[in-house]
């Protein structure tokens, strides 16, 4: 059985949800085979999840090079295996990192590329959900070896547990590689909630907040709810609230089971992030806003009065 | 300062974007025609590096003839000149084939600094960035937010959004940009700035102008094709309920009715 790629996604070794959602969709097309790149010593912390998920065997490549640069030496690294192992398909997460990785492993292999893949069949036909989700296309790689670059949350994950083959992946970066150095990270996020491209919830607030100190609503009723708290681009702006945090078209896509949207008019560059979740609540004292015309459930109120009974409510019915 | 920047023209952003029936390439005909919103920032972004740093903008854009109204917006805005590589046999190229063939017209021009956007609205690839920085051999420096040139050092430093928060990255020119929406406020073409754009030098490549390979580009260089598409299953319309002081809790059995909670 040929291999079937997959890009580890992680933050310093912990593996993201949508790693395992993608070895689990490769163990439909093929052996899983994990690829983990990262810094010196992290890949430790991925090690038991990727045995856990299905991951027959796993690259390693740790080294401050991968990890250094943008873009450049984890597409040489990748390429590098397309050549050596031939795999059926090479999968990544539609993060904005990985699907630039993709592009550049496509163009070096000579191989076709599929973006926001959100279903992808033995053949390899792939499901891509565009022009907001609003048209489905189904699509198939014809030249080389098909790179998919697959959305967070469209398969379920499920454990299959496996004793993996590693093997150390020997590369020098070209230096041609190390054009665009990193030199800082700087972290600004606000952190201890979900992540918001994985999680099933999400709340997301907009100008309708009025000011950054009520962004304490939303995150009351996000916590209430175990979700993840998003922002429109008016909020991110604004300074109220993360840029990344933000929903839509140039911040995050995502599709939770529920997505709940506070003072957000429903711009299409706003849509175009949401539009695909499960279903679609909106708050909004304004009975003209755009968000009403595609919401499941549209409450036309003061989120100032609404959110906090809506807090107080789902506490009650919790204590029973 | 020898300064790109990339645009494209797309559906206007409100329109209802669909497939044409025939090809499954986007349909342009049945729309009006926008440049991409986010070129904007591109836009706005070369010209204040020329303005900073002297020099001259080129705009490069691959599209049909119609996306000369796209390119005339640009040079309104206040770019120097443009490329505009058309051809009918450029229709339908996939993202591989279009960075080739801008990387190839780009090749030509000598750029000190490449910039593009992070992101088309009609197809939302996000890719070109990376791949004109593959392509050329350059440094990639996408999702900048924030970009300072040092001409005389030969440098140049962005801000690129990371998933908690911003990594500095530096790199040698020439360079690939490509900027998102926070790094600036695009200004509107002024009358003057739309009179003067009309006698801007515009050069139109062809395929073979550009040096390109035939089957290398448009549908016949595709690198993937679309199987099938159909609309999506229409969102059943919702409820909307007004607030008569038990919102919230109207909110909550909603929810509790769909076990959300
Ligand atoms: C290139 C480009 C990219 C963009 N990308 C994004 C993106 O990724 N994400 C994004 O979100 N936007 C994006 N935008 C911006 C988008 O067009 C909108 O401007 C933005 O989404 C508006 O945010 P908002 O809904 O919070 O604000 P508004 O449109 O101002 O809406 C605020 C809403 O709050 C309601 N409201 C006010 N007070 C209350 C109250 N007390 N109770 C209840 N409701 C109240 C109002 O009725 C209104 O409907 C982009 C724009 C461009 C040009
Ligand atoms: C709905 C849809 C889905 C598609 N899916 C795929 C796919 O999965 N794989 C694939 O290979 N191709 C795909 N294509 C084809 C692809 O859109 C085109 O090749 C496109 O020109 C490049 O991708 P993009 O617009 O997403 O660019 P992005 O990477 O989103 O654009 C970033 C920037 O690149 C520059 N740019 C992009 N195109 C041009 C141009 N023609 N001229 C000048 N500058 C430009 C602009 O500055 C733009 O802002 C798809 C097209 C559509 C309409």
């Amino acid at each position: 059985m040929a291999e079937v790629l997959v890009l580890v996604e992680h933050a310093d070794g912990e593996p993201k949800k949508v790693t395992a959602e993608l070895l689990t969709l490769a163990r439909s097309l093929g052996e899983a085979a994990a690829v983990f790149l990262g810094a010196p010593g992290t890949y430790a912390k991925a090690k038991e999840y990727l045995a856990q998920y299905g991951a027959a065997r796993v690259y390693v490549v740790e080294s401050e090079d991968v990890v250094g640069y943008v873009g450049a030496p984890a597409a040489e690294v990748l390429a590098k295996l397309v050549a050596d192992a031939s795999p059926a398909a090479v999968l990544v997460a539609a993060t904005a990192d990985s699907r630039e990785i993709a592009a550049r492993v496509a163009a070096k292999t000579d191989s076709g590329l599929i973006w926001d893949a959100v279903a992808l069949t033995p053949d390899l036909v792939a499901t891509q959900g565009i022009f907001g989700g609003s048209t489905i296309v189904t699509s198939k790689v014809v030249k080389g070896v098909p790179v998919v670059v697959v959305r967070p949350n469209s398969t379920a994950p499920e454990a299959a547990p496996v004793t993996p083959s590693e093997q150390t992946v020997d590369i020098a970066i070209s230096d041609a590689a190390k054009g665009a150095k990193i030199v800082d990270r700087v972290v600004e996020a606000k952190s201890g909630r979900p992540d918001l491209t994985e999680a099933q919830v999400v709340v997301s607030g907009g100008r309708g907040l009025g000011a950054a100190e009520h962004f304490t609503l939303v995150e009351k009723l996000a916590d209430t709810l175990g979700a993840a708290v998003g922002a429109s681009r008016a909020a991110t702006d604004a300074g109220w609230y993360p840029h990344q945090n933000q929903v839509g078209q140039t911040g995050k896509t995502v599709s939770p089971q529920l997505y709940i949207a506070v003072g957000i008019s429903g711009a299409i560059q706003h849509r175009a992030g949401m539009q695909t979740s499960k279903t679609i609540v909106a708050i909004n004292k304004d009975p003209e806003a755009p968000i009403f015309e595609f919401a499941d459930y549209g409450l036309v109120g003061d989120l100032f009065n609404v959110v906090p009974q809506l807090i107080e409510a789902i506490e009650k019915r919790r204590a029973g | 300062m020898n300064i790109v920047v990339t645009v494209k023209q797309v559906p206007d952003t409100w329109a209802e974007k669909k497939l044409d029936a025939a090809d499954k390439t986007v349909d342009r005909k049945s729309v009006d025609s926008v440049m991409n919103e986010m070129d904007e920032y591109g836009v706005e972004e070369a010209l204040k590096i020329k303005e900073a740093h002297g020099g001259e903008v080129t705009v490069v854009t691959m599209g049909p003839a119609k996306a000369a109204e796209t390119i005339r917006k640009a040079l309104s805005m206040g770019a120097d000149k443009a490329v505009h590589l058309t051809d009918d046999l450029l229709h339908g190229s996939d993202a591989l084939a279009t960075s080739a063939a801008l990387a190839k017209v780009i090749s030509t021009l000598s750029p000190d600094i490449v910039i593009t956007s992070s992101e088309a609205s009609d197809a939302r690839g996000g890719v070109i960035g990376a791949l004109l920085a593959e392509r050329l051999a350059l440094p990639q420096l996408t999702q900048a937010r924030k970009v300072t040139v040092d001409p005389a050092a030969g440098k140049v430093t962005i801000e690129r959004l990371a998933d908690n928060g911003y990594a500095l990255v530096e790199a040698s020119l020439p360079a690939v940009v490509a900027v998102v929406e926070k790094i600036n406020q695009p200004r509107y073409p002024s009358f003057k700035g739309i009179m003067a754009a009309k006698k801007k030098p515009l050069t139109t490549l062809s395929a073979a102008d550009a040096g390109l390979d035939a089957g290398a580009v448009g549908l016949a260089g595709a690198t993937s094709t679309v199987v099938a598409s159909e609309p999506a299953p229409p969102r059943s319309s919702g409820t909307i309920v007004k607030d008569e002081g038990d919102g919230g809790t109207k909110v909550a059995e909603f929810l509790a009715a769909q076990k959300l909670i």
